[in-house]
């Protein structure tokens, strides 16, 4: 059998005698040890599983995507489609999803204005701006942009 | 197809989608997935939703609503199965049916919204 090892090592040895001893090759890279992780690794600890569902948001986000283009598509194809859509989202099923899509989407929004003063560290005067100016913003323009679309899609006539 | 050079364009993406989604989303599905057929609101009519759909304001603001928060997904989703759920070995289609669907709903947004 020939390996790398013994067609190399002789030349390597030859070219550096006086210098630095010669590479020793091995045949095969060590494995590393990594420890098999869990599929359920984030089932132990409270902070582990809130960090899942916060990620796991984003299905609320996709979802509530769809529901809208289903609407402007309803809206597109005329009054028949449309009251259909509406029908749709009477149902019992419907509903008892988006009221757990609601949960995740107020998840999102609360954890991602909550995430903005630990990403950013602002200073003023050499003194880091307290997290609550940064986020309390953030939570002003949240109530803000909704009391506007309540208004608009209440009072359009 | 992710690598040093294309993850910010992928996390700018996210980002931007995640302030849209925070934003906006959730008074969109109270209103229609909750309100509306709750009966805390009447349901608006179809002429007047057609009416604010033909200003290109509303247009532009549904095509962003659409599009930016689907990207926030398909980054934050592909994590989660891989970081969250360890699916590993199925990195790129992961990848391509995360991005596939960002990519069909923008379209769809796009087409749906220019047709009117």
């Amino acid at each position: 059998m020939s390996s790398p090892r013994q067609a190399s090592a002789p030349t390597a040895s030859k070219t550096s005698v006086h210098s630095s001893p010669a590479p020793i090759y091995t045949e095969f890279h060590p494995r590393w040890y990594r420890p098999p992780i869990s599929t359920y690794w984030w089932l132990g600890k409270w902070a582990y599983v809130k960090f899942i569902l916060r990620e796991l948001s984003s299905v609320a986000v996709a979802w509530t995507v769809a529901l809208t283009l289903y609407q402007i598509s309803a809206l597109v194809r005329g009054p028949a489609a449309y009251s259909r859509f509406a029908d749709r989202m009477s149902s019992p099923v419907m509903i008892a999803v988006n009221v757990v899509a609601f949960a995740f989407l107020l998840l999102h929004s609360i954890t991602w204005f909550n995430l903005a003063p630990k990403a950013m560290v602002v200073r003023v005067g050499g003194r880091r701006v307290p997290g609550l100016l940064i986020s309390g913003p953030q939570f002003l323009a949240w109530i803000a942009a909704s009391a506007i679309i309540i208004a608009i899609v209440v009072m359009w006539r | 197809m992710v690598n040093r050079e294309t993850e910010p364009i992928y996390w700018t993406l996210f980002s931007a989608g995640g302030v849209v989604a925070a934003l906006f989303l959730p008074v969109h599905l109270f209103l229609f997935g909750l309100a509306a057929p709750l009966g805390l609101i009447r349901t608006p009519a179809y002429s007047s939703m057609l009416q604010l759909l033909h200003s290109p304001i509303t247009r532009l603001y549904l095509f962003v609503l659409c599009s930016l928060p689907l990207f926030h997904f398909a980054h934050r989703f592909r994590y989660t199965l891989y970081d969250g759920l360890q699916i590993k070995h199925l990195n790129e289609v992961v990848f391509a049916c995360c991005y596939g669907l960002a990519i069909a709903g923008t379209m769809a947004a796009g087409y749906l919204l220019l047709k009117l």
